[in-house]
């Protein structure tokens, strides 16, 4: 399943089309460039992931595959329809769960997917089908006369699940789907979105901030200020490491980074107040650094890379601490 | 097709939206009673129509039937922004019609609301002292649904390119209470002084009004014994000519803004 990172779409075999291809797609605001030039291709059936902190570009980059914003430059397909040129066969094609909930809190759960329903051209009788089948996969059935206005957030966003799915789409778009859920909301609809990939071979393209979703993906893609700067599967992003990582807290962080340098020839990278090493044996290597580092050491980690560890050393920054979000978007999630 | 299906899903939304707010719409009748028996009554007493012999409560009737018409179809229009704001609009933007659907199914369901609650008011009516046949109640109900379709469109013309919900009160000291004020609801616009005359003249809704008079109060105001005058100024067609007019020009721009703003 692993492709090169960037590979130019005409490399790859026609035999397959890929579920969304995305040929050097940038958006600017005016000045500002949100998304710049980003390429890659989704396969059918994958599960993949845009994994980058708050502004990096990810919604961007969503709202122009799902027709939402039209492109400032470069090309995207999705499903095999142009998203500039054939926007209706895009979104008769694709099923979206926005990051804010885009139900009608007034109406019932199954006032909201009869309308979903109809304004997809689903014929009534197999719409009336797959609105029982979906709120019963969702467990939401027997609530199914309430108004929304009723329901948790969990609650909701399954709701938003089971009516992103009623027309059938080929490729199911969630945009940061489990913020604001509780752990077991989140787990429940990880369980059903592997469900989705599974019996029908959807594909599936999110967005997240959450390693642990991003972890669970086919591939991901890191973004970060508006360019794609990895796209591998995570277990071979976190390989590219190196092996293990070993953070360090030291009086003198300066000091000491000169020293490994010097006396150990490693190269650490300054993250914080940390000094992070990519190392092949960290368990080896660890004994010999509380031995023989001059600078006195006030903290010691050995860990596994992580996702957040290939962040930090493609870009020398935590993806925690991202800027404020949309102050906006924020009082909108309070709100709901 | 695809444009028809989604004018109704616009639609029936707004219509099951409004068969679930049934409590305020009957809330919403108090309005218009107090325009028509407080206000009426009280400027009655000091104020006489056609010549000085006509009926207040009578003449402004129609008045408060377009005053209800404008609000309702202004009001429901501008539940754009709300769905801008609280994310439904993303659910209908994101689905595989065109905005100009959109457009059309919001002055549609505009149009709809506005004569639902504009025929409740005609329960006032005896009360009122307003008689009329089965002919002129379906000719008002028409006009009624013109208007507010009129009236919609021209809303959403507006809620289009609104972001925010703060907007509304230039949504109603700018648009709703000139057109209001301005439309003969309350007054005749005979006999005007010169500098209100055109304003009132191009208040599209001086039309609806005028044509809703004509046809809640058939034989006129009476005067006196056995003697009417029109209650109307211009000709009923000519009135609803200039509201079609206008409404299809409203729909045209409402369409255009709309999708422009995509």
């Amino acid at each position: 399943m692993l492709t090169e990172p960037r590979k130019s779409l005409g490399e790859r075999a026609p035999a397959e089309a890929a579920a969304i291809s995305v040929e050097n797609l940038s958006r600017r605001f005016g000045k500002l460039e949100a998304v710049k030039g980003v390429s890659f291709a989704v396969h059918p059936g994958e599960i993949f992931g845009f994994l980058g902190p708050n502004g990096a570009g990810k919604s961007t980059t969503i709202s122009m595959l799902t027709t939402l914003l039209t492109p400032s430059g470069g090309r995207a397909e999705v499903a095999g329809h142009d998203v500039v040129r054939e926007r209706n066969q895009v979104r008769q094609a694709i099923g979206i769960i926005f990051q804010e909930q885009a139900l009608d809190l007034r109406l019932s759960a199954l006032d909201n997917l009869w309308l979903h329903a109809i304004l997809y051209g689903v014929p009534t009788a197999r719409a009336a089908q797959r609105i029982e089948q979906g709120l019963r996969a969702v467990d939401l059935w027997d609530r199914r006369k309430e108004p929304v206005s009723r329901y948790s957030g969990g609650m909701k966003r399954r709701l938003e699940m089971a009516r992103g799915l009623i027309h059938t789409p080929q490729v199911l778009f969630l945009d940061e789907p489990t913020v604001g859920l509780d752990p077991q909301s989140r787990y429940a609809m990880w369980d059903y979105i592997q469900r989705l990939r599974q019996e029908f071979g959807l594909t599936i393209f999110m967005t997240t901030h959450y390693m642990d979703e991003a972890e669970a993906c086919d591939r991901i893609a890191i973004m970060d200020k508006g360019s794609v700067i990895a796209l591998d599967s995570p277990a071979a992003l976190k390989a590219s490491l190196g092996g293990d990582v070993i953070s360090l807290k030291t009086e003198h962080n300066g000091l000491a980074l000169a020293e490994l340098r010097e006396r150990f020839g490693l190269e650490a990278k300054l993250a914080e107040d940390q000094l992070r090493l990519e190392v092949k044996d960290g368990g080896e290597l660890l004994p010999r650094l509380l031995r023989e580092l001059q600078v006195k050491i006030l903290r010691v980690s050995l860990n596994q890379p992580t996702l957040d560890d290939v962040f930090v050393s493609l870009t020398g920054r935590e993806m925690r601490d991202e800027g404020p979000a949309d102050p906006r978007a924020m009082w909108m999630r309070r709100g709901r | 097709m695809s444009e028809a299906r989604a004018i109704y899903a616009i639609w029936l939304r707004d219509i099951k939206r409004l068969w679930l707010d049934r409590a305020r719409i009957l809330i919403g009748l108090l309005q218009p009673a107090l325009y028509l028996f407080v206000l009426g009554s009280g400027l009655g007493s000091v104020t006489r129509i056609a010549g000085g012999k006509g009926d207040y409560i009578q003449f402004i009737f129609p008045g408060v039937i377009g005053l209800t018409v404008l609000f309702t179809a202004v009001f429901s229009a501008v539940s754009i922004v709300f769905d801008r704001e609280f994310g439904f609009l993303k659910e209908v933007l994101v689905a595989p019609v065109s905005r100009r659907a959109i457009a059309i199914g919001k002055s549609l369901s505009g149009s709809t609301q506005a004569t639902v609650q504009g025929i409740l008011i005609l329960i006032f009516a005896p009360l009122a002292g307003v008689h009329f046949g089965f002919g002129e109640l379906l000719g008002l109900i028409v006009i009624m649904a013109l208007t507010g379709f009129a009236m919609t469109s021209f809303g959403v013309l507006f809620a289009a390119r609104f972001r925010s919900t703060e907007a509304f009160p230039i949504v109603i000291n700018g648009i709703l209470l000139p057109l209001f004020f301005l439309s003969g609801a309350l007054y005749p616009v005979t006999n005007l002084p010169v500098w209100l005359t055109p304003f009132v003249h191009i208040d599209p809704l001086t039309y609806g009004i005028d044509a809703m008079r004509g046809a809640a109060l058939p034989k006129g105001l009476e005067v006196g014994p056995g003697v009417f005058v029109p209650a109307h100024v211009y000709p009923i067609w000519l009135s609803v000519a200039v509201i079609v007019a206008f409404g299809l020009v409203m729909v045209w721009l409402a369409v255009w803004q709309f999708s422009r703003a995509e």
